[in-house]
């Protein structure tokens, strides 16, 4: 069983590792919105790679008004 | 006529296959324009169906099917008109997508819609209309519309039912949430799963296999196992009209016209 900062930091690699950014330049409280500068299809297209990565079904609605990756590991992490 | 270049889409007729694809920016909202240019489309089966044994549905935009049914378009025109002449506007254009999608669902060759990324709402009814769904792993699916105080307009719930069962169909109503490939694959809404990049590919694969049967058995195989639910596609029809009748509905497309927030198509 992943712990919640193992969980916080795959997001934070997937993340990084997708949108071609530095691994060390993620932190678990930055605003991913702002950070990544994504849209809401990017948003959808990262909910995939995390259901992919995880094996898990993320409602939209569980993330709604998340903005930060240690958060969004929260959520995950409750799903797993 | 084999190959059309529009504002919102182009297709090309090649050795018996017909590709659509959608390209309209910023990602692909069935409005006005390209209701037109769907409309050219399916006037040309007719003349087609004796030499066509497939026709694939994708799009040329990046992360998105189609986001479905162009909000924005909808609530200019609905405000720009007094409010009791706005059911009539919106039957007018409801009843000519539903012609649309009546002819893409009973088309006389198999239909194919290549999916990537998001597929909501229209999107999400117009590969419903398809007969094979096949999907990248990113595509996500979702009918969004109770959130703004509707129902899916162009077919949606009447083809969702009769392809999936009703516990499905009412989680996706009611949540509004976005299914993933492989769960929209396990429900039945996708018949094959692509790897990332591959939907296009696998379904002129697809396509390729389906030429290889007789046209008469396919078409009656269609009809057999196809059937338009052409009743709860008018009441469809009814219940959009009367739901949008009420201030609530153009207060939440104000509401969703004016967000400039980073997640407008997430309920």
């Amino acid at each position: 069983m992943r712990t919640l900062e193992q969980t916080t930091q795959e997001v934070i690699d997937l993340a990084a590792k997708h949108f071609q950014l530095p691994a060390g330049s993620l932190a678990p409280e930055d605003d991913f919105f702002k950070k990544l500068g994504i849209d809401s299809l990017q948003t959808l297209e990262m909910l995939s790679r995390l259901e992919n990565h995880f094996g898990i079904e993320l409602p939209d609605y569980e993330v709604q008004g998340v903005s930060d990756f240690k958060t969004l590991a929260e959520r995950i992490q409750s799903r797993l | 006529m084999k190959s059309f270049t529009g504002k919102t889409l182009r297709w090309e007729w090649r050795d018996g296959g017909l590709e659509l694809t959608l390209d309209r920016e910023p990602a692909n909202e069935i409005g006005t324009a390209m209701l037109e240019e769907l409309e050219i489309f399916a006037s040309s089966f007719e003349a087609l169906a004796l030499e066509t044994s497939s026709c694939i549905i994708a799009s040329a935009r990046k992360s998105v099917f189609s986001a479905g049914g162009d909000l924005r378009e909808l609530y200019h025109q609905a405000a720009s008109v007094p409010e009791n002449e706005r059911p009539k506007g919106i039957r007018s254009f409801l009843k000519r997508i539903h012609a649309v999608m009546n002819a893409i669902d009973a088309a006389p060759f198999v239909t194919i819609a290549a999916v990537h990324g998001a597929c909501l709402g229209g999107g999400l009814e117009l590969a419903l209309a398809c007969d094979i769904v096949i999907a990248d792993k990113m595509a996500r699916f979702a009918f969004p519309e109770m959130r703004l105080g509707f129902i899916p307009g162009f077919g949606g719930i009447p083809r969702l039912k009769r392809d999936l069962g009703n516990a499905v169909v009412r989680d996706l109503l009611f949540t509004g949430r976005t299914l993933n490939a492989t769960r929209a694959h396990a429900v039945g809404l996708v018949a094959q799963l692509a790897g990332e990049g591959e939907a296009l590919r696998m379904a002129r694969s697809t396509a390729m296999q389906v030429a290889k049967y007789d046209p008469v058995a396919r078409a009656a195989t269609k009809e057999f196992m196809k059937p338009i639910p052409r009743e709860e596609l008018e009441s469809e029809i009814d219940i959009f009209c009367e739901l949008f009748a009420r201030p609530e509905v153009m207060a939440a497309l104000k509401k969703f016209v004016e967000d400039s927030g980073p997640m407008p198509y997430l309920p």
